[in-house]
């Protein structure tokens, strides 16, 4: 059991032409993905490494059987390709793409609201179930089929997390990079209540970062649903008010978004919050063993 | 990105939001030219940095005589002002702005924000204008107002008359409030806004509504569409190394700490950041080089740090990932060759540690420790930043 895509997932890639779109539509096959069509605008009927190329994500569907859309396409026509993916039919869409306008991404949340479609990211790395499929532009050699899922606002430090998790020899069930940007298509707690029903999955690590209040709900949700044990890392303690660090969605501002509020909220909320990330990975492997 | 409050009132004027007659100066010559314009007897003088709480930091004046302008104008311009928003270094005084006072009756506080949670526009007002808000949300939290602007709909009148009563605005005012907010909300999101406060906003003893200060901060994602919006910025207002590290495609924030951070990820930066914190050490900036991690980022990078002299030391933490540890390993060796670090004539040396993890991680360290650069391997981030600021302590 996995959460969200497993071996059976057929994934179509816009922007599959690009360079990030084709370099990791490639990757994400090498790993075994069934990447089973890509979509640029002018270039249907082409094919790339194989994979058949279409105008329109709507053909590419009805051609395919495309479930879910792994999206390459850049900030400035991003939100148009989520749309065209929703209107389509496919049941995820999975945005990389960083840089996408907050009005855009406003607009795009209200549109898909009442369709049967779930979207991760922007800005994210993506969804990988190890040893089944990567979807995104995570390194895969890092990952390890296994119970522990992973649920992150943050690229690179999944990455190390997840090693950590590796070179103890815990494997990951899934690991969800929810994204970066202030307004995105899932929070904590969808990925969150996906992994206490999972069979499979027997322990969360949760990462978090400064700004907004995901993290504060997702506490909120972790009392009064989860079983499982959390372990969660929240960086930016030592991040200065007002200065936006990195991500567009890392920023404490008008005195919310601290880290400290929010390792308060998990820690009464039961969830073992570690202070230094070098050590989720010890963390995690010391409470499964109880 | 932030705008100065003559600009934010200009934007504002564009869209027929009512603002104080003035203008901007920059001498205290042209302070007094620009007061002797206007009808009052009564002239503000303000200084435009980018940053709040300038009142209480003495940086408005009220001239009552034409004489005060100029007085004012000498004493502010070059000044440094510390406000709760600048940081204990303050910022200079470069511009005012010299406006005419005008009769308040009411003050109140409007301000339409990003709500990140519910993915729509929130909208704040209160009765308490003039104070800071967040003080009013903490001591009176009903005299604020809130609503959510749908995206998708947009602004529309009744929001506009729930605020109204709420607040109690003399009726006289309410087409005025009305065409004020609708404006408002089209400024917002035409012009890609993050934020847009009016503090005060004021009702005057004619019924007047005025918008006393202005404060804009825009969707950096958003500038594309808009140049005429990029091209208020003001590099005056921006830490020079943090101009330069966007020039080269690096995400650098400058902070007080002693320790030069180099990463690849913001999350893992800012994790990098919070590791030398608890291993003793203080950062000194937030770097995040991008995914590649190439020679050239670095080599850019390793300059930025190196100009800040409070940097003791360097932590570069790279998780490679996709991009193999040897080109990581390699890069960085060739950028330090370049810049050449530690010798005589070239970059100064500071103690360098390196923590490679990825493919090929361990022939990136034998590669990495049989160099001639004088660094350090660390085998984790834990490890990196306890070598790092071992290093930096003994070296003082």
């Amino acid at each position: 059991m996995s959460i969200l895509v497993n071996k059976n997932t057929r994934v179509l890639v816009q922007g599959i032409t690009g360079k990030e779109g084709s370099f990791h539509a490639s990757a994400c096959k090498a790993y075994g993905t069934q990447v089973v069509a890509g979509v640029t605008p002018g270039k249907g009927g082409t094919t790339f490494e194989e994979i058949p190329v279409f105008n329109t994500v709507e053909e590419a569907v009805i051609k395919t059987q495309a479930d879910l859309s792994l999206i390459f396409v850049p900030p400035p026509f991003a939100a148009d390709a989520i749309c065209e993916s929703a209107d389509a039919g496919v049941k995820i869409i999975i945005a990389i793409t960083e840089g996408i306008p907050i009005m855009d991404m406003m607009r795009v949340k209200r549109f898909l609201a009442d369709k049967p479609v779930r979207l991760i990211g922007p800005n994210c790395p993506g969804v990988i179930t190890p040893e089944e499929c990567k979807i995104g532009i995570m390194p895969g050699f890092i990952h390890k089929k296994g119970s522990v899922g992973v649920v992150s606002r943050s690229g690179t430090l999944t990455y190390e997390a997840v090693w950590q998790l590796t070179q103890l020899g815990l494997g990951q069930s899934t690991c969800v990079g929810i994204g970066g940007d202030p307004v995105n298509g899932t929070n904590f707690i969808h990925v969150l209540e996906l992994f206490e029903n999972d069979l499979e999955t027997k322990g969360v690590v949760m990462i978090g970062e400064i700004g907004g209040d995901a993290e504060e709900q997702a506490a909120d949700f972790i009392k009064r649903k989860m079983t499982k044990p959390v372990v969660a890392f929240i960086s930016g303690m030592t991040a200065p008010p007002g200065r936006r660090m990195g991500h567009a969605g890392a920023i404490i501002a008008g005195g919310k978004g601290g880290a400290s509020d929010k390792v308060e909220a998990l820690t009464d909320a039961g969830v073992t919050v570690v202070e230094n990330p070098a050590k989720i990975g010890e963390t995690m492997a010391r409470i499964l063993k109880k | 990105m932030n705008i100065h409050e003559y600009q934010a009132k200009a934007l504002f004027a564009q869209y027929q939001i009512p603002v104080p007659n003035g203008k901007v100066a920059f001498s205290p010559e042209e302070a007094k030219s620009v007061a002797d314009t206007l009808d009052s007897k009564i002239a503000v003088v303000k200084a435009q940095i980018h940053a709040g709480g300038r009142g209480k930091a003495g940086g408005v004046k009220l001239a009552k005589e034409r004489a005060d302008v100029s007085v004012f104008a000498k004493d502010l311009l070059g000044k440094t002002l510390v406000t709760h928003q600048t940081g204990p270094e303050g910022r200079e005084v470069k511009k005012l702005l010299i406006e005419e006072g005008l009769d308040i009756a009411r003050e109140l506080y409007l301000c339409l924000v990003v709500d990140r949670a519910a993915g729509a526009i929130g909208l704040i007002a209160s009765t308490e204008g003039g104070m800071e808000i967040e003080e009013v949300s903490e001591k009176h939290p009903e005299k604020i107002v809130r609503l959510s602007i749908d995206p998708v709909l947009g602004y529309q009148d009744y929001q506009g008359r729930s605020v109204a009563f709420k607040l109690n605005l003399p009726k006289e005012v309410l087409g005025a409030w009305n065409t004020l907010l609708k404006n408002l909300y089209r400024l917002f999101v035409e012009k890609g806004a993050m934020q847009v406060e009016i503090n005060p906003l004021i009702i005057t003893g004619q019924n007047k509504l005025v918008a006393l200060d202005a404060k804009v901060g825009f969707d950096d994602n958003a500038l594309f569409r808009n140049q005429d919006v990029h091209a208020l910025r003001d590099l005056d207002e921006e830490e020079p190394l943090e101009t330069k590290a966007t020039q080269f495609g690096l995400n650098y924030v400058k902070l007080d700490g002693s320790i030069g951070c180099m990463v690849n990820g913001a999350g893992l930066a800012m994790a990098t950041m919070d590791v030398i914190k608890l291993a003793g050490g203080a950062p000194a900036n937030f770097l995040d080089v991008g995914g590649g991690a190439s020679k050239e980022t670095v080599k850019e990078a390793f300059q930025i740090l190196l100009a800040d002299p409070n940097v003791k030391g360097i932590f570069i933490n790279i998780f490679g990932g996709i991009v193999r540890c040897e080109r990581i390993a390699h890069g960085v060796m060739d950028a330090a060759k370049e810049i050449q670090f530690g010798l005589p004539g070239g970059a100064r040396a500071v103690p360098l540690v390196i923590r490679l993890e990825g493919t090929n991680a361990k022939e990136a360290k034998v590669l990495l420790a049989d160099s001639s650069i004088k660094l350090t391997v660390a085998e984790s981030l834990w490890d990196g930043a306890q070598k790092v600021v071992a290093e930096v302590n003994a070296s003082r």
